[in-house]
């Protein structure tokens, strides 16, 4: 039988499954007598340094066998231990209202917890969850129960449970635990994000996993597709077993790949870039192999707060950014892409009946001035510490870049009358995903110094079809003959101006799409970070002579179907 | 009762790391330390505080010190306020 959850990290697991159900903590409310109040605040304080013991250990214990960021974790927990509000909240109640310390730690941690959660952060209501870890912690402490987790087992198993807290995941014997399912949980969760640097297939929010399994059941853990597989037979199993060793060889063929060039089997070269939306993001690019950012999309500056960013915020987010990738490896920085469907709550903007055709983007930035010269000022400003580029999205008419840049020139010379350093040949180019925009692509190639093909926007403009609407979900096809012929007379209309074209929508990373896009001559193939290692797998494979021909029958066949069938048969198949 | 306002420079704000920090090195004064943003006042030495208070950078606060060691507790402290990393 197959379940689907959430996949946490990547890898296939067959093996015996140990299903640990949460051990209710069980305990009752009392009120004290006056003179059991002393005994119990002692109680309460040993159990307090127990815990704090408990967590030195663990600490010391991840920093050795796993790392420095994930031991943080446990050090933060600490300081809640340390907490005068929390801990002396829990006192003051256990004093005040004569309850056990039970039920004061509860009753505390729980307002606690509704504070974290009503918060509009989503760190804060991530900490929420290290707040009920830590609590727990303690109540385990107060009532005498030590194991938090059976962590030890003689065969290698696969751990399935309601949900690994950090401290459980910590605790894991990696040479045992070969794989885990959790009842709750998401991608982001700190046990996801654990299991993924320990390097161990895990499926989290399966809901009610742990009703499904017994201890000795057999089970497969597929972290790749987000699937468990209660009780497989024998056919299933021989399945995920080749599922398995391709896993591994594959993983082995890209890894080798992390710092080789991208390029063709006959000796073309291109450029593999990564999409990221904040400055860790970039961090993870680079591990991946990723030779530059395509499309580093700032809107995360300016979402879930109350006020625009300011230029210093701004500008330490694309430092970083410039200063993780390095001198070399460009980045690709879109000014704001916002209004229409993506609302600020301090913007104040008019309903619209249909935001994706209405003020947004480079729109809103050429009409409110002073916002896009507070990005602009902060992006020349980070230009020094690396190889900055700008790109403006939305771009419809050449007037609307003449403007951007008309507004980019004063911001330079407001910088330079205060001597204020910037690199002042960065690249400023724009996005192609307004149908207008690649049909005056040769007009505006002399005026940009490089065209990025947005092909999200891209298609479902030129398609009319929302992509969010099933009804019309066929129409959305990036490999319908009218996209690819846009992207052939874009990536044309370039070269001819000695310009450089890239992609930046989710079709720059799919194996069918790139030996069309090779083909057609795109210079830069950008894609979320994990497809740069499968994406120049494949390259190093691909006939970029052939391919050009392969590109231009492409374009002569009638539909998308047609066309994935014939690149799937004649190309793909045959490698 | 020694006061001073600072502008946070971390690009995170008085968050995460910077708050964990800023907690234990409060921790190990004698002295009370106060924090101050806009109408709200918290205890500098508690991490529920200091996060729920949730300071951004470029944002004024306001350390309110008071007891043993309230200077040398006051420079250090500032010091972490207007440090970039952490």
């Amino acid at each position: 039988m197959l379940q689907k959850g959430i996949a946490a990290a990547p890898g296939i697991v067959i093996g015996r499954a140990v299903v640990q159900k949460d051990e209710m903590v069980r305990y009752e409310r009392r009120i004290l007598d006056q003179d059991e109040v002393a005994p119990e605040l002692g109680r309460f304080r040993e159990s307090v340094r127990a815990a704090d013991l408990e967590l030195e250990q663990v600490k010391e214990k991840v920093r050795h066998e796993i790392g420095e960021e994930e031991a943080r974790i446990f050090e933060a927990h600490q300081l809640f231990l340390q907490d005068p509000e929390f801990i002396g909240a829990i006192e003051e109640k256990l004093e005040s209202e004569r309850v056990n310390a039970e039920a004061a730690l509860e009753e505390v941690r729980d307002s606690f917890v509704a504070i974290f959660e009503s918060l509009d952060d989503e760190y804060m209501r991530e900490r929420a969850a290290d707040l009920r870890d830590v609590s727990q912690r303690l109540l385990k402490n107060l009532l005498g129960i030590h194991d938090q987790l059976q962590a030890d087992f003689a065969e290698p198993v696969v751990l399935v449970v309601h949900d690994l807290t950090p401290s459980d995941t910590a605790q894991l014997d990696r040479e045992k635990v070969k794989g885990f399912a959790t009842n709750i949980g998401g991608r982001t969760s700190h046990s996801a994000i654990m299991a993924r640097t320990m390097e161990i297939p895990a499926v989290v929010g399966m809901s009610d996993i742990t009703e499904q399994l017994q201890t000795g059941d057999l089970v497969i853990v597929d972290g790749l597709e987000g699937e468990v597989h209660i009780r497989p037979d024998e056919a299933v199993v021989a399945a995920y077993e080749a599922k398995q060793q391709a896993y591994w060889k594959q993983k082995e063929d890209w890894a080798r790949l992390v710092h080789e060039e991208s390029v063709t089997a006959d000796g073309h070269r291109v450029e593999l870039a990564a999409n990221i939306g904040n400055p860790q993001d970039a961090v993870q690019a680079v591990e991946n192999g990723a030779e530059g950012i395509g499309l580093f999309r700032t809107e995360f500056l300016y979402m879930g707060r109350e006020q625009f960013p300011t230029e210093e915020e701004q500008f330490e987010a694309y430092k970083a950014v410039a200063e993780t990738m390095g001198k070399d490896r460009p980045v690709v920085i879109r000014t704001l892409d916002i209004g229409g469907d993506k609302e600020l709550s301090y913007l104040d903007l008019p309903k619209e009946l249909n935001p994706f055709l209405g003020y947004r983007a480079i729109r809103l930035c050429l009409d409110r001035v002073e916002l896009f010269k507070t990005q602009l000022r902060a992006l020349l400003r980070a230009s020094i510490y690396g190889n900055i580029k700008i790109m403006y999205p939305m771009i419809a008419t050449i007037a609307e870049l003449r403007r951007a840049n008309q507004i980019l020139d004063e911001v330079k010379a407001e910088l330079r009358s205060q001597s204020i350093l910037f690199n002042d040949h960065l690249e400023v180019g724009i996005m192609i995903e307004v149908p207008a925009a690649a049909m005056i692509a040769d007009q505006l190639a002399k005026e940009a110094d490089f065209f990025s093909i947005g092909t999200n926007d891209l298609i479902q403009y030129v398609m009319a079809a929302d992509r969010m609407n099933e009804q019309v979900a066929y129409l959305y096809d990036p490999y319908h003959p009218a996209i690819l012929r846009l992207v052939n007379q874009v990536i044309k209309a370039a070269h001819q101006e000695g310009k450089w074209v890239g992609m930046c929508g989710e079709m720059a990373g799919e194996s069918l799409a790139i030996p069309i896009l090779l083909g057609l001559g795109l210079d830069e193939f950008s894609m979320s970070a994990t497809s740069v290692l499968r994406a120049r797998h494949l390259l190093r494979k691909l006939d970029y002579k052939s391919l050009q021909e392969t590109a231009q029958h492409v374009l002569t066949l009638e539909s998308g179907e047609e066309i994935r069938a014939f690149i799937k048969e004649e190309i793909l198949n045959k490698l | 009762m020694l006061t001073n306002t600072f502008t946070i420079q971390n690009p995170t704000g008085l968050h995460a790391r910077p708050a964990t920090l800023f907690v234990q090195k409060a921790t190990s004064f004698p002295c009370e330390v106060n924090v101050i943003k806009g109408t709200k006042k918290i205890n500098g030495k508690s991490i529920m505080g200091l996060m729920t208070l949730g300071a951004k950078m470029g944002e004024q606060i306001t350390l309110e010190i008071t007891g043993e060691q309230a200077e040398q507790a006051m420079e250090e402290l500032g010091k972490l306020l207007m440090s970039v990393h952490g």
